[in-house]
């Protein structure tokens, strides 16, 4: 019997005590500010719609920005953007070598000063064959070597074909460099450089900034201008309509100006991947460098 | 057996204390390691550019180091556990230094590959997000197996020479009796307990042997995977292994000659096991040169496009000297060496196996890091930095204190336990005389 009442006790005590606490710590408005948050109001007040659909008056100084956080959580970067299949289609007969695209990228990404993801290379494919410049970034292939290799799945493929780079999980073993055969990858050495103000930006796959020391880079198609319904940065820096982008699901490419279905665009100028042979499936289509806009000019090239 | 001829092994084997010599190159090991760890920490501040590593050559002398670490590491299966199922006896005083050879040099490929990571902090990650498909997680799953099998094919062994030892509490001092305890207290020599542990062995012997050639293929494949010039070749498998069990062979070779020297075992390291083991160093190198003539003759005689840049670049070209440097110390000198029976004498069979090894590292270089430099499309828009390789002093640093390291690790384990199996060698002995007197 002493049992029982000890415990009923016990009970009643821990109960009393827990009224006592809420008690004092209860408030009449949980929005209040708390003692150690009290900031003088400026004067200067502004107009807000209430969760009741009312328009009331704060001070200005009550107000607290939010943190920059992605809107798109990383279990949604990993799948893409539903029901679009992007490619890439690079016309060589407009291109000058003006690293018009290669100036946007590199900015627009906060990429190390050493660092270029998208590279325009002088080619020739033979001795007698016509030498032009190529602009190369990722190719996005179907069947990505560099996805295979990655142990810790830092690097994926998305249901929209894009492959990206999770630099928050990398563990910058460079398997994916090594598999890579067209060259796309780059690594962060170093940290990149970047100010305060960019590298306080939460990290976002999408956005690929900033990118972080000791992880893997590379051309993203810009997914975040994607969601914005806007070309990559390549596309709208190139002043010749070299990149044209879109969606072969929906059969169209455009560089800005122009427009054309994808399908007859390859066929009616005889588009190619390169090293098809290797069975990577790139989504990055060239067409072929004829009727060519300017003639090739490398200024860097040894005079032989 | 004459309990005086007994007494006089385990006299002879029992491990001893460190000379002016034995000092003087802990000494200097430990002072490499140190540098190389002050190097490592700069890494970690700094990141990876304090390497000479660059987008192109992503992969240096860390990678290469990898690669002949796992492949000094399959002498341990080779000596303890093919020769031992092949019941070949000669090898029994080599199989605790081919051993502690394999653990080290096991222990030092993974350290080695967590240097090289770019983020070692998320080396978790390989666990938490481990991806079954990728050829890494293969080879972290392998080497785990593997060190723990050789682990045990260390410890089982050593148990009765255990016992043997904490009887000398005074010649061993307070720690090391201590250890001792510890570790093999439980072992009371009886016909049960080596019952138990000559079936263990037996069966570790077993599954050595199919786990020390996946760690080499599975390490080879995280080329073969690859489309490169001078990687994209099925040979890559058989080759490695080849290459693996001669540097291991090499290694060994030395190290009983400096076992023998420093703690006088020439009565069991003798001229017979120079001799033995330089005909297997002959039959290894020229396996390794056979399938070496495969890797290079036959890609020559097609010279596709995307590989006639690298194969010129090795037979001709920036990469020759090392070539043929690595061909000719590796297997050629040290098959001219010990295909005469001068040439397996312990003096000659030591320098014979200092060539092999020096060889064989500059061999797995030239490996990893020309294919690199040799990429499909050119090397253009990047700093002129990354058009070429050489290490930088923290990356020698680094790599010269992970081989310092996996020799103080060999070094220490001489000091503690001996390094020629007390038990196997009085066991043997006692067979031998019976043979003699029936």
């Amino acid at each position: 019997m002493a049992q029982n009442n000890s415990r009923r006790d016990f009970l009643l005590s821990g109960l009393a005590a827990t009224g006592v606490v809420t008690g004092c710590a209860s408030k009449a408005n949980v929005f209040e500010q708390s003692f150690d948050e009290q900031v003088k109001p400026s004067g200067k007040m502004v107009k807000l719609l209430s969760v009741d659909g009312e328009v009331i008056e704060v001070d200005e100084a009550y107000l607290k920005p939010i943190p920059e956080m992605p809107i798109i959580t990383n279990a949604e970067e990993r799948i893409g953007i539903p029901g679009r299949k992007f490619v890439m289609v690079i016309d060589l007969s407009r291109c000058k070598s003006l690293k018009k695209c290669q100036a946007a990228c590199d900015y627009a990404h906060h990429l190390h000063p050493d660092i270029n993801w998208l590279k325009i290379y002088p080619m020739q494919d033979a001795e007698q064959a016509a030498p032009y410049w190529q602009p190369t970034n990722c190719m996005h292939c179907d069947e990505p070597p560099c996805v295979k290799v990655c142990p810790v799945d830092a690097t994926f493929k998305r249901q929209d074909g894009i492959v990206l780079i999770d630099s928050e999980r990398c563990v910058g073993c460079r398997f994916c460099m090594a598999a890579c055969p067209y060259s796309s990858r780059i690594f962060n050495w170093e940290a990149p450089g970047v100010s305060d103000k960019i590298a306080s930006v939460p990290y976002s796959c999408e956005k690929s900034v900033p990118q972080i020391k000791g992880t893997v880079g590379k051309c993203d198609f810009c997914p975040d201008r994607a969601r914005e319904n806007k070309l990559p940065h390549c596309a709208e820096a190139c002043p010749n309509g070299v990149f044209f982008f879109g969606d072969m699901l929906e059969d169209s490419v455009t560089n800005g100006a122009e427009t054309y279905r994808f399908s007859e665009l390859i066929k009616d100028k005889a588009g190619y991947r390169l090293m098809e042979d290797l069975g990577t499936k790139p989504s990055v289509y060239y067409l072929p460098p004829v009727n060519r806009s300017f003639p090739f000019e490398n200024k860097d090239a040894v005079v032989e | 057996m004459e309990n005086l001829a007994k007494q006089k092994i385990i006299e002879d084997l029992l491990p001893q204390k460190f000379g002016k010599q034995g000092t003087i190159w802990v000494i200097v090991l430990l002072v490499l390691c140190s540098i190389g760890f002050y190097a490592y920490c700069r890494q970690l501040y700094y990141g990876l550019a304090v390497t000479g590593m660059r987008d192109y050559a992503s992969w240096g002398i860390y990678i290469s180091n990898f690669v002949f670490f796992v492949a000094i590491s399959l002498v341990g299966s080779l000596i303890t556990a093919v020769l031992r199922l092949s019941d070949v006896h000669w090898s029994t005083p080599l199989t605790r230094i081919a051993e502690i050879i394999a653990v080290s040099a096991i222990t030092f490929a993974s350290l080695i590959i967590i240097v090289d990571m770019g983020r070692p902090d998320r080396f978790y990650n390989l666990f938490l997000y481990g991806r079954l498909q990728s050829p890494i997680i293969w080879d972290v799953i392998v080497i785990s197996t593997y060190f723990i099998i050789s682990l045990l094919l260390l410890y089982f062994p050593l148990l009765p020479d255990l016992k043997i030892m904490i009887g000398f509490k005074e010649r061993n001092g307070k720690w090391l009796q201590k250890l001792y305890i510890f570790l093999g207290s439980f072992w009371k020599n009886t016909p049960a307990q080596f019952k138990i542990t000559d079936k263990a062995i037996n069966i570790l012997a077993i599954t050595i042997i199919p786990v020390a050639f996946s760690i080499h293929t599975v390490t080879s494949w995280l080329f073969a995977t690859t489309y490169r010039p001078g990687w994209d070749s099925t040979n890559f498998g058989a080759y490695f292994i080849s290459g693996a069990f001669l540097v291991g062979s090499g290694g060994v070779l030395i190290a009983m000659y400096i076992f023998r020297t420093h703690y006088k075992l020439e009565k069991y390291i003798t001229d017979m096991h120079f001799d033995k083991m330089g005909k297997v160093v002959v039959l290894l190198a020229l396996l390794y040169l056979y399938f070496n003539v495969n890797e290079f003759l036959v890609p020559a005689f097609k010279m596709k496009k995307s590989e006639e840049h690298h194969l010129l670049g090795l037979f001709t070209g920036e990469y020759a000297p090392i070539f043929w440097f690595a061909i000719s110390t590796a297997m050629i000198i040290p098959i001219l060496i010990l295909i005469f029976k001068k040439g397996r004498k312990p003096k000659a069979a030591f320098v014979a196996g200092i060539l092999v090894v020096v060889g064989s590292w500059f061999k797995r270089y030239l490996i990893v890091t020309p294919t690199l430099l040799h990429p499909f499309l050119p090397m253009y828009d990047v700093p002129a930095s990354y058009k070429h390789y050489f290490p930088t002093w923290e990356e020698w640093a680094i790599a010269i204190g992970s081989l310092a390291g996996a020799l103080l690790v060999i070094t220490f384990f001489a000091r503690i336990f001996p390094i020629v199996p007390i038990h196997e060698t009085i066991i043997e002995t006692e067979s031998n005389e019976n043979e003699t007197h029936l």
